[in-house]
């Protein structure tokens, strides 16, 4: 790991407690969190020349603190200027280093997550707010990641922030009540930016796989603040176990390869043995949840040591219970495989017909690769080929196409 | 998720707007983008120089590129111009289609733009 590397890292997991112990302090989260960012880009600067100050965190608020009593200031100053009102200057005494201990970083961690992550924002400003006030990245580099413009980017995160603002939301920690109505949020948010950088499966897009890192890093936070808290550890596992098998997703061309066809000695084993642990402790202990049940679903895969020997018996009994906790057409869709691989294909395509009627799924291209998938392993080469012809013309997902495409070819050639 | 907006005419149809009128739906159309610009859901719009302009370029068989003019195809209706937004569904893209100040007088196309990510399978 070189210097650059560590500085960087050192930086991103000191952002939220800074962020945190301003906005704790002096209340205004959007002036605070522009400030943190320019500290942050000041220390990424000065410190590799003029050496790590001794106390970073410190550092980083004192700088922090000054640019943002600069920012108030001088909008008081026009503010006077404007009203002709004489205003009370900031006081130095604001400018003292912090003296909160470990507990108090933590709550402010946690409190930003769940303030980035507030329910009148849409998903895609949750996501991007995450990225920059707890992640500490950059807005050109978020930008990058979701291919929009820098512009486009840093509109919809100051939009964010102020629609925080105009909720009149503070940095708190929310009453257990609302902390469990809200976690779910976060959550998801973690789980989507997980899902950015996952399903990168090509191109020179290295920084939307570095979001794969940036979720596990958060989350990981996230559960050593919450340790009892089984989706999160449920979550998390999900993110090792579906991660660990990222070397052996694609082949030497950027195609895709599917799960049954992975070579497993190429699976990460170290993410593979702390997945399945965190998963089965956390299952023996915890109330059930989807994460879990996820998590619990990727472990039965990961621990197959080929795709023959899958426990596909334990897979379905998982994805039912999935259904029944947190009902959704994906989840059924991943049932009817199961199905298919324990009852046999035509059981399966007798579920999936039940399924069509789904709007949510009536041409899908989920629902179509599924079914040709099922066709396939039942035989019907014909209906198979059409099914996934019909599915590359339904997605959005170039890679995916390719991969339908390439399915509907080699159906074709084996047939002669 | 990324949709191209894809505004259709011809040069019968710009031609036979009297002066203010295409000022006024130039500057909604220009309104329109800096809404999109707040809301950090532009990505980029552009116009397209009318078909007349359009050359073709075709590689031989000996791999030596052949320029002539002329579009591809002689259609009554041809892009004038295109939108790319970054929107939360579909939903919002058709909502969005539906205020382009063109679509009074042609057909908006809503097409999702493809992308490299892919589930996992």
């Amino acid at each position: 790991m070189s210097v650059d590397t560590r500085l960087e890292d050192l930086l991103r997991g000191l952002a939220p407690q800074v962020t945190g112990a301003l906005v704790r302090r002096y209340g205004h989260f959007d002036a605070s969190e522009d400030a943190v960012q320019e500290a942050l880009l000041a220390a990424a600067l000065q410190w590799p020349e003029q050496g790590r100050p001794e106390n970073p965190r410190a550092w980083l608020i004192t700088v922090a603190s000054r640019r943002l009593t600069d920012a108030l200031r001088s909008d008081e100053a026009r503010r006077r200027r404007e009203e002709g009102t004489a205003i009370r200057e900031a006081s130095d005494a604001l400018l003292a280093p912090p003296a909160d201990d470990q507990a108090g970083r933590d709550d402010d961690t946690l409190a930003l997550l769940l303030l980035c992550c507030h329910p009148d924002l849409s998903p895609a400003s949750q996501l991007a707010l995450t990225l920059r006030a707890v992640g500490g990245l950059t807005t050109p580099e978020i930008a990058r990641a979701f291919l929009v413009p820098e512009t486009t980017m840093g509109q919809r995160i100051s939009r964010a922030k102020q629609s925080i603002r105009t909720a009149g939301s503070e940095l708190r920690m929310p009453p257990p009540a609302e902390l469990a109505d809200r976690l779910p949020v976060v959550l998801h948010v973690l789980y989507l930016i997980f899902n950015e950088g996952y399903t990168t499966t090509s191109g020179p897009d290295l920084i939307r796989r570095e979001l794969t890192g940036e979720a596990i890093r958060l989350t990981r936070e996230v559960h050593r603040l919450l340790p009892d808290d089984g989706e999160v550890a449920g979550l998390l596992a999900l993110m090792l176990l579906t991660d660990a098998r990222g070397p052996a997703r694609t082949g030497a061309d950027g195609a895709l390869i599917p799960l049954a066809e992975q070579d497993r000695t190429r699976w990460r084993a170290d993410l593979v043995a702390e997945g399945v642990e965190l998963i089965t402790a956390t299952l023996a202990v915890a109330p059930l949840g989807p994460y879990q049940l996820q998590a619990a679903i990727a472990a039965v895969h990961d621990e197959a040591p080929t795709a023959e020997a899958t426990d596909w018996p334990q897979v379905l009994a998982l994805y039912e219970l999935l259904e029944r906790v947190a009902p959704n057409p994906m989840v059924s869709l991943n049932r009817a495989v199961a199905v298919a691989e324990v009852h046999g294909p035509a059981a399966g395509l007798v579920l999936l017909a039940s399924l069509a009627e789904d709007p949510r799924l009536t041409e899908h291209h989920r629902l179509e690769s599924v079914r040709a998938h099922l066709l396939e392993m039942s035989g019907d080469r014909e209906a198979a080929v059409a099914g996934y012809r019909a599915a590359a013309r339904h997605t959005t997902s170039r890679t995916e196409q390719r991969y339908l495409d390439a399915r509907a070819a080699r159906l074709l050639r084996s047939g002669g | 998720m990324k949709y191209m907006l894809l505004i259709y005419g011809n040069a019968e149809l710009w031609e036979s707007f009297a002066p203010e009128e295409l000022t006024k739906v130039v500057q909604e159309t220009d309104a329109l983008h800096v809404e999109l610009r707040a809301s950090g859901e532009f990505v980029g719009a552009y116009g397209l120089a009318d078909q007349d302009m359009a050359k073709l370029v075709r590689r031989a068989d000996d791999g030596l590129p052949a320029v002539t003019d002329g579009p591809y195809i002689e259609a009554k209706e041809y892009i004038g111009s295109f939108d790319i937004i970054d929107v939360e569904s579909e939903a919002r893209a058709l909502e969005i289609a539906a205020r382009v100040p063109f679509a009074r007088f042609g057909p908006v196309e809503v097409r999702p733009i493809m992308h490299e990510a892919a589930p996992d399978v």
